[in-house]
């Protein structure tokens, strides 16, 4: 057993590409159910709109990837109203129905033999990212290692530019929700009649949030297809909408920094867990597999399995997160 | 009382969830990897004809020839490209491809799915009878219509079993029960493993034992008891999950996130146990169609349906008729007033989960005719979503009529979108029907707050 590789992958993990690109979808959200209360159960379907943003762009109407990145925000900010418009004014159940039911429709219409043309069907979109690695300063082929960290060039190039819009958005989330644009959004969350009786407009002030978390797990979306240089409809299934709830209900909802802290506890958990059963002693491997096989597809299905549990204890004994307060937490009440 | 039902549920948890882990016979299904098929072609008149005997291949790795009915599969090795060749000199006389250009078809065979491909054929003498004809015939002529309408209504009738359970569980409890796809899903894949393996075959250690209990049973005693293993899962998720959630106070919103977590949780003990593969149950997987006027309808299919109707009538009987389901609805309606009128009000939240539970697991088994797969449930919860918000969320007659009109919805869709996408339909009449009456057909305003 190889402990020095087990390390050094979960410690790559600690802040690899995973990372990064989850606690961006977390942070937005932590926007919408953190923050504001939204139950929205489809964080993946906006993922997919920023990543076919520029996927389309790009393959379908050999426009420039520049270009493309407009249109991630044009398609998220469509889809929030979309979703928007008959729920908020619902009760909070029905935002959840329709963005879960929405995020697996978006997927089945990427994949469709009838959108091929437009998305690439099931073989997908690539080679639309070159112009973003072009301008990459390292040797992409290259593996860089600094302290316990080792990774390729052009995941370097991805990390750096990847966590520096991680900590700006962070950043600009943290300075939104002190002014008072963030409060009212919480007085949504704690008392939605108490902030109307105020003079409020909740519906407004929801959509705004809805519309704000979304563009921001859109850009989540763009990262991931850029890190992964290909469009995949099927990378955009309704399980990652609920990693995505349990590295936030791990990090605490309605706090800034919880979707980092949540998605580097979550990886370098599944990381180091799959690598120690990969690579188990001959002696420990054949006694467990009495029980259960350890095929590297079951290995790979366990980190679901560690999802769905995880979701099920946190929001049953700690809906407030490892590091969270109750006085911030949404689940808690109503 | 309290603890021996606690320890009565934590077996029945033992016995469904673990089902012998300590048995190490007790093995997944085969897992390995494929690539198949049904070769079929349309005979003069119009009926479905499948073509056994042709040979099929995929270079370095092997290759398989059709049974009786037009079927074949490949195993393979790894996920992975694969091209895979008819032997176009093994088809019968008369018989050709379509696109006769393309012998060799590519196939991406993912991690955890078999693939499934199509080669499509067409007799020459069917060709030559739609040219004498003037063309296929028109996509909104009388039969196709009628044929959607009857397709819809089976789709209605297996969802409505499926959606009246979800829409109990949200009226008595307040719960959207998102872990209800997978009660489905369990009731299809218990009686594919009563079918095939008998009622503890799947122990490994018990697969030598007689009838019923090793080699399989017939397929009608296999929904019985998976209906009754789904009725089990709904007692068991309520006595152990959410009521013990609710008694400690645990907000609704958190229990939605529980259902989630618990729905995640099963659908992948639901892929370890059985495999990404699909599969189809020991009997029924594939009949004729017998045509009445116009339609036509499997024999398996019409006793489905049939089935189906008695046993929404009988529900709605017991709902409307019996003392238990009067409880329901008393609770459904005002949960206050239906307990200071002396209602147990956990005791018909027990009895709303095992009926739910039960039903799902029913509708379930009829949803696997076509293909038994370990997500079947989440496919269509979008569908369940759909009927229960049309017909008002809470009442069990509305999402009977919700669950028909979505059917019927989905199926006429087709004659104006491509039938992959007809499934977006459902979406549609979600997002239509929380515009315009929120409450649903049958709710009542004051549930939408």
């Amino acid at each position: 057993m190889d402990w020095g590789f087990i390390l050094e992958r979960s410690f790559s993990a600690m802040i690899g590409p995973e990372v990064m690109i989850y606690a961006l979808a977390a942070v937005g959200l932590n926007v919408h159910f953190g923050y504001t209360g939204l139950m929205n159960f489809g964080q993946v379907g906006f993922m997919a709109a920023g990543a076919y943003g520029v996927g389309v762009t790009v393959f379908w109407l050999d426009w420039s990837f520049w270009l493309g990145l407009v249109f991630v925000f044009v398609y998220a900010g469509v889809l929030a109203l979309l979703l928007g418009i008959p729920t908020l004014r619902l009760r909070a159940d029905y935002l959840g129905l329709v963005t879960i039911a929405a995020s697996e429709t978006i997927r089945l219409l990427a994949r469709s033999r009838v959108m091929k043309p437009v998305t690439g069907g099931v073989e997908g979109i690539d080679k639309f990212a070159e112009p973003f690695y072009n301008l990459s300063p390292f040797d992409l082929g290259k593996f860089y290692s600094f302290g316990p960290f080792k990774y390729l060039g052009r995941d370097i190039w991805v990390l750096c530019i990847g966590w520096t819009l991680l900590i700006l958005v962070t950043l600009m989330v943290q300075a939104l929700m002190r002014s008072p644009w963030g409060r009212t959004l919480r007085a949504i969350r704690e008392d939605e009649d108490a902030a109307r009786a105020l003079g409020k407009n909740a519906y407004f002030f929801k959509m705004q949030s809805l519309m704000l978390g979304g563009l921001i797990g859109a850009l989540a979306g763009l990262i991931q297809v850029i890190q992964k240089s290909s469009v995949q409809a099927d990378t955009f299934n309704p399980v990652i909408t609920f990693t995505i709830w349990t590295i936030l209900i791990i990090g605490g909802p309605g706090r800034v920094w919880s979707p980092i802290v949540g998605s580097s506890i979550y990886w370098t958990l599944i990381v180091f867990v799959e690598n120690v059963l990969r690579q188990l002693p001959a002696g420990a491997r054949a006694n467990l597999e009495k029980t259960v096989e350890l095929s590297d597809f079951n290995i790979g299905m366990l980190r679901y399995i560690i999802v769905g549990l995880g979701l099920l204890l946190l929001a049953r004994y700690r809906p407030q997160g490892i590091f969270g307060s109750r006085e911030e937490m949404a689940l808690d009440r109503r | 009382m309290m603890r021996r039902g606690g320890r009565v549920a934590l077996l029945a948890l033992g016995v469904l969830l673990g089902m012998g882990a300590a048995a190490p016979a007790f093995a997944q299904i085969s897992d390995d990897l494929g690539v198949f098929g049904q070769l079929q072609y349309s005979d003069g008149s119009g009926n479905k004809v499948f073509v056994a005997g042709v040979d099929l291949s995929i270079d370095d790795v092997g290759g398989a020839t059709t049974d009786a009915d037009g079927n074949f599969r490949i195993p393979v090795p790894s996920p992975g490209e694969y091209t895979i060749n008819i032997d176009v000199a093994t088809l019968p006389a008369g018989i050709a491809l379509r696109d006769p250009d393309r012998p060799s078809l590519q196939v991406k065979v993912s991690e955890n799915a078999d693939q499934r491909i199509i080669f499509p054929l067409v007799s020459a003498e069917a060709s030559a009878l739609s040219g004498a004809s003037g063309g296929a015939e028109g996509n909104w002529s009388v039969r196709r219509v009628s044929q959607l309408t009857l397709e819809g209504l089976k789709l209605g009738l297996y969802l409505a079993m499926a959606a009246i359970g979800l829409s109990l569980i949200f009226g008595t409890t307040g719960l959207v029960n998102f872990a209800h796809a997978e009660m489905i899903s369990w009731g299809t894949l218990m009686a594919y493993f009563f079918n095939i393996y008998g009622l503890a075959g799947f122990l490994g250690f018990m697969a030598g034992w007689p009838a019923p209990f090793g080699g399989g049973i017939e397929f009608v005693v296999a929904t019985v008891f998976a209906t009754a293993m789904g009725g089990a899962l709904g007692y068991v998720l309520n006595r152990l999950v959410f009521r013990t959630a609710r008694n400690s106070g645990v907000s609704l919103l958190a229990q939605m996130v529980m259902t989630i977590g618990l729905s995640i949780l099963l659908r992948y003990v639901f892929l370890y146990f059985f495999g990404g593969r699909y599969r189809s149950y020991g009997e029924y997987a594939s009949q004729r169609a017998n045509k009445f006027w116009v339609l036509e309808l499997t024999t398996r299919d019409s006793i489905a349906m049939g089935v189906s109707v008695l046993i929404l009538v009988a529900v709605g009987i017991g709902l409307t008729r019996t003392r238990a389901g009067r409880a329901m609805r008393a609770v459904s309606d005002n949960k206050d007033l239906a307990e200071s009128s002396g209602i147990d009000v956990e005791k018909v939240i027990t009895q709303v989960w095992v009926l739910g539970g039960a039903l799902a697991a029913l509708a379930g088994t009829f949803f696997g005719f076509d293909q038994v797969k370990w997500d079947l449930g989440t496919r269509i919860l979008l569908l369940i979503f759909a009927a229960v918000t049309l017909g008002g969320l809470g009442t069990a007659f509305g999402a009977l009529v919700g669950a028909l009109l979505v059917g019927v919805a989905i199926n006429l869709s087709t004659l104006v979108i491509d039938s992959e996408l007809k499934n977006m339909t459902a979406l549609i009449v979600l997002i239509f029907a929380l515009l315009l009456r929120p409450q649903g057909l049958l709710g009542k305003k004051q549930r939408i707050g």
